[in-house]
């Protein structure tokens, strides 16, 4: 797969700030086309990734973004993907430039989230899966994420202390990172006397949701040449896709899987399918792989991530992490920015923060979290309703 | 497994007392039928053992993309688990807690042998993530959801098989 440019990236610090969502946008953009070293006129392309949770201007992202901005005539496009919604934003900028539609693109997602669980749209809509899980099952997010965590370790034998490690393990990453909004280092004993939300997680195994805002400036490969990018981050490839019938993962938002009663399961199940899509692209595979930041909506989930992507065998991710292969001085640091557990969720900056990342990492600029001598990364991620979310990122 | 048999007896018979001023309606009509051994109601790709639930929200077969109509199917009421958690703070609306306070709901997804696919649900009230473990034999019931003045909105459940009358004693 032809690759494209990062020339710049920027985020505006997570946390419960309960200002407008547009605000973390617009400093997330101003960064990053900073960092580019590009002009906001010279912008062709606006790919805007969508908040429902902030009205019209959430759902109307891209153009929200550019008039704050100062609308200066670039085409403009929003996707919405669930907490994939940056990838999708990504991908949709990819094409607009391979296509050479536009040269440069500005990729921005930003959110204002309430307290405490999220929830479907009000009213009563029993035609929606979203509503009905919530309504007949009191299936919150994380009662999905307990699911998991339970199969693994009746399956693998992992423990709760197993996944406590885990947070235990990101928190200490996140120490220095000056975005996180939690920055404090965990320690075992305060993961395993925190209350449970849903068995076996705690309060400290899940994420929280955040405010935040991210973005990103791509470009083609000549573009970046031209400007004096003689070696930058390159996106090597894009994972968007959606699971293969017959799906027998339960998964959100839905109350039952796939049949395979007449079709038999695929060989590689949604989330192992949605890493082998950018390694394919990229012509790479789990052994290439310097550093990763991977969705830890829960600690369990992160383990599930590392097998899922070819770190290691099934069943062998507690061990990976128990080695310290996963921490920052291993061989293949995971969430080396503190990860979901450090930031909380801002669904549609999240995907996107996960690029930045990798590319300050890449860049060596990850000041205090730094993963020596990284050359490619991987970010993975998934969105409710089947999005896959993966971007693989080289130097 | 360690199943408290009076405290689910006791709930049951304060149920039935309610019940005789209140009328029973599915929580979501066409979901499940409400008679002593209720199924749910299931959508099947003609010709195929494809099977989806819920049938008005049904997805897709990408082997028949299209050009049928889903036939209406009673899914197998039992299965085994496939994973268990528990919703141990109360869930936002649409959700409404049956009791006040809020007692912690345990959920589970149950594989459906024949149809090859697993359905979410509550779990009866009594059982607790220690009761069950991968693989625990499940049945299908129908269960109050929640209740207002005049009625009772049900809902399906799983319980365990083994919590049935007459085998609790076994296994108690």
């Amino acid at each position: 797969m032809e690759e494209i440019s990062i020339l710049g990236v920027g985020m505006h610090p997570w946390g419960k700030w309960g200002r407008n969502f547009t605000e973390y946008g617009t400093k997330a953009a101003h960064d990053a086309l900073a960092d580019a070293g590009v002009d906001w006129n010279d912008i062709g392309f606006v790919s805007g990734a969508i908040t429902v949770r902030c009205g019209y201007p959430g759902y109307v992202a891209g153009s929200t973004f550019a008039q704050k901005l100062g609308f200066n005539g670039a085409q403009v496009a929003s996707s919405y993907a669930a907490c994939a919604s940056g990838t999708t934003a990504l991908q949709v900028a990819r094409g607009q430039i391979l296509s050479g539609a536009t040269d440069v693109a500005l990729i921005v997602g930003a959110d204002t989230t309430p307290k405490g669980f999220l929830a479907p749209n009000e009213g009563d809509r029993p035609d929606d899966m979203d509503w009905l899980r919530f309504k007949l099952v009191g299936a919150t997010n994380p009662v999905y994420f307990g699911l998991q965590a339970r199969r693994r370790m009746d399956l693998y034998g992992a423990t709760q202390e197993d996944f406590a490690r885990v947070k235990v393990k990101n928190s200490r990453h996140s120490v220095h990172n000056p975005r996180a909004r939690f920055t404090k280092e965990y320690g075992l004993e305060d993961v395993m006397n925190s209350p449970v939300v849903s068995d076996p997680l705690r309060l400290l195994d899940i994420c929280a949701t955040s405010d935040g805002g991210a973005a990103i400036v791509v470009s083609s490969m000549e573009y970046a040449k031209a400007h004096g990018h003689l070696d930058p981050v390159r996106v090597a490839g894009i994972s968007t896709v959606t699971p293969t019938f017959p799906d027998t993962v339960i998964d959100l938002p839905y109350i039952a899987t796939d049949s395979a009663a007449q079709v038999d399961r695929p060989t590689r199940g949604f989330k192992e399918a949605i890493g082998d899509r950018v390694y394919a692209e990229a012509g790479l595979g789990p052994d290439d792989i310097d550093v990763a930041e991977v969705y830890d909506l829960s600690s369990a989930l992160e383990l599930d991530w590392y097998e899922q992507l070819g770190f290691c065998p099934v069943g062998e991710a507690e061990k990976l992490l128990n080695d310290g292969v996963t921490t920052i001085g291993g061989r293949l640091p995971v969430n080396p920015s503190g990860g979901l557990g450090a930031f909380g969720e801002a669904v549609p900056a999240q995907a996107i923060a996960q690029v930045c990342e990798l590319t300050w990492q890449l860049r060596g600029e990850a000041e205090g979290r730094q993963v020596d001598g990284a050359k490619v990364g991987i970010t993975a991620n998934q969105g409710l309703f089947g999005h896959g979310s993966s971007v693989l990122v080289r130097k | 497994m360690v199943i408290d048999g009076n405290r689910y007896s006791d709930g049951a018979s304060d149920s039935k007392e309610d019940r005789v001023s209140k009328t029973q309606v599915p929580a979501v009509e066409g979901m499940f039928t409400m008679e002593d051994e209720p199924r749910l109601i299931g959508g099947k790709v003609p010709g195929r053992e494809t099977y989806f639930f819920p049938k008005h929200v049904a997805g897709g077969d990408p082997g028949v993309p299209g050009g049928y109509e889903l036939e209406e199917v009673l899914l197998s009421r039992t299965g085994k688990v496939w994973s268990y958690t528990s919703s141990d703070y109360q869930p936002p609306p649409p959700f409404r807690p049956s009791t006040d306070p809020y007692v912690p709901i345990t959920v589970a997804a149950v594989e459906l042998e024949k149809e090859q696919m697993v359905v979410l649900g509550q779990c009866v009230a009594g059982v607790t993530p220690a009761d069950l473990t991968v693989g625990t034999e499940m049945e299908l019931v129908v269960d109050t959801l929640y209740e207002d003045d005049e009625n009772e909105y049900m809902v399906w459940k799983w319980k365990p098989v083994a919590m049935s009358d007459g085998a609790a004693g076994e296994n108690g």
